[in-house]
């Protein structure tokens, strides 16, 4: 997956003169065109009702298909219309544009990050022994498993609004767990490593369990993916997270 | 009384009685709102009545559990929040802030909204008249200028959030404003007309389709109402 860091390297490159050029050439500003990377909607590791009852397929479809797909048409959108906005000497669109790349890159990049932290119930990803490690760090920093669970659970339920709750490994060596909430797309920043992250979002869950928001955090439960999880602990993925 | 919420929240403190939120239910002066319980006000149309624009089953969902769960909140950070001041814990008081800005913005919120809504085939719909088309005329250029506006501000809401016509009572002016999650409007602005953009509102119906919710639900906005607030502004 690219990561958004990748995506403000580009835009501190573009300077007027190397847009200038490209100008001069006739393109319009079509970033594949200019041989820059735009961002692709990622495949589902499993069918859009793998993951049911816990999650309908009816969501899982919506939620993939639509929402996320939207995030990744809107800024690849933004992008282009920044570098148009750079090109015109235009700050103030700029400034405007980077909000909605922030956002859009946010919803990419987390839905991304939750896609790959889900797997079917009862599959092997969902046991928990497949993250030994990780439980054995979960159980030395809450004193046990469950009470990790319920602190993870009440954190999530106490978003006010739209956003995620994560457990996260913070930067460095010896970074400690903890768990995070953020707000709308805000990704999860500063060097943490994303173990895991649910969507509280209201299209999240809402045909299906509509205001009983509970019932959803509990049954997620039984759809997270250990397996990713220990990889990320481990540092044994090559996914990204960093805006 | 609370001095501890009056310096925490005076904003919301405002809001809450300005849209007379609470009741009291003792023989207190409004001032003692901290006595006063919310409860959830009747619905002035049937579930079903702002068919097919915004259906009955959201509605019922809407009235009767999102907003119930704000005004529960509302009184259970308002009990809290005398009970610690009570014992003398102003900062245990003064936590339960977001609490309060939380659900008594949603309570706030959501009663205003009711009342802006109207049938289509009552009062819904249509365009205002008289002060309140002059006052839109004049500050958006026209009906059709500020309902665009209006739309374009909801489609760009980041998450959870409102928009509202509002009056800026010290520039005389109407203006749209959005607001993130339940904060509700405050300061010099008088809330008109607003239009919930958390996906509860329409997910059951429009699904992902939100730009479409918007698009409908002028046809069940209660124009009467917002220009009997217009005049009382
Ligand atoms: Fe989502
Ligand atoms: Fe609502």
């Amino acid at each position: 997956m690219v990561s958004l860091n990748t995506v403000w390297q580009y835009l501190a490159l573009q300077s007027p003169l190397q847009l200038h050029s490209t100008m001069m050439s006739g393109d319009s500003f079509n970033l594949i065109k200019m041989g820059v990377t735009t961002f692709a909607l990622p495949a589902l590791p499993y069918a859009y009702d793998a993951l049911e009852p816990h999650i309908s397929a009816q969501i899982m479809e919506l939620h993939h298909g639509k929402h996320h797909q939207t995030y990744v048409t809107n800024l690849n959108k933004a992008l282009e219309s920044h570098i148009a906005a750079v090109a015109a000497g235009d700050v103030a669109a700029q400034i405007a544009l980077q909000q909605v790349i922030k956002f859009n890159g946010g919803g990419h990049i987390n839905h991304s990050l939750f896609w790959q932290n889900l797997a079917p119930a009862g599959s092997d990803e969902t046991k928990l022994e497949q993250a030994k490690e990780l439980v054995a760090a979960i159980e030395r920093t809450w004193g046990g498993f469950d009470t990790f669970k319920n602190a993870f659970s009440t954190a999530l339920l106490e978003i006010q609004g739209s956003g995620w709750g994560w457990l996260t490994r913070e930067a460095g060596s010896g970074g400690g767990l903890r768990i995070v909430t953020t707000k709308d797309q805000d990704p999860v920043v500063g060097g943490d490593v994303v173990i895991f992250g649910v969507d509280m979002w209201e299209h999240a869950y809402y045909l299906q369990y509509m205001n009983g928001k509970a019932a959803y955090v509990e049954n997620i439960w039984n759809v997270i993916n250990w397996k990713t999880a220990e990889d990320r602990f481990l540092g044994r993925s090559e996914e990204k997270n960093e805006l | 009384m609370s001095s501890t919420l009056l310096r925490t929240t005076p904003a919301l403190r405002g809001a809450l009685r300005a849209s007379g939120a609470l009741k009291a239910t003792g023989a207190l002066s409004s001032a003692s709102f901290v006595r006063g319980k919310a409860t959830l006000p009747d619905l002035p149309y049937d579930y079903g009545a702002l068919e097919p624009y915004i259906s009955g089953k959201i509605m019922e969902l809407h009235h009767k559990k999102h907003h119930q769960t704000y005004v529960n909140g509302l009184n259970s950070a308002l009990e809290t929040i005398a009970e610690a001041e009570g014992k003398g814990d102003l900062s245990k008081a003064a936590s339960v802030a977001p609490l309060l800005n939380f659900h008594g913005g949603g309570h706030i919120n959501h009663s205003l909204f009711w009342e802006n809504l109207a049938p289509a085939s009552r009062e819904g719909g249509g365009e205002p008249d008289g002060a309140l088309k002059k006052a839109i005329d004049s500050d958006f250029g026209s009906f059709d200028t500020f309902r665009k506006q209006m739309n374009t501000a909801l489609a760009g809401i980041q998450g959870s959030g409102w928009a509202w016509l509002v009056k800026d009572k010290s520039a005389g002016t109407l203006n749209l404003v959005t607001r993130a999650n339940q904060d509700p409007v405050t300061g010099p602005y008088v809330p008109l007309v607003g239009i919930d953009a958390w996906e509860h509102a329409y997910y059951l119906q429009y699904e992902n389709r939100k730009a479409e919710y918007f698009e409908a639900i002028w046809n069940v906005i209660n124009w009467k109402t917002v220009a009997a607030r217009f005049e009382k502004s």
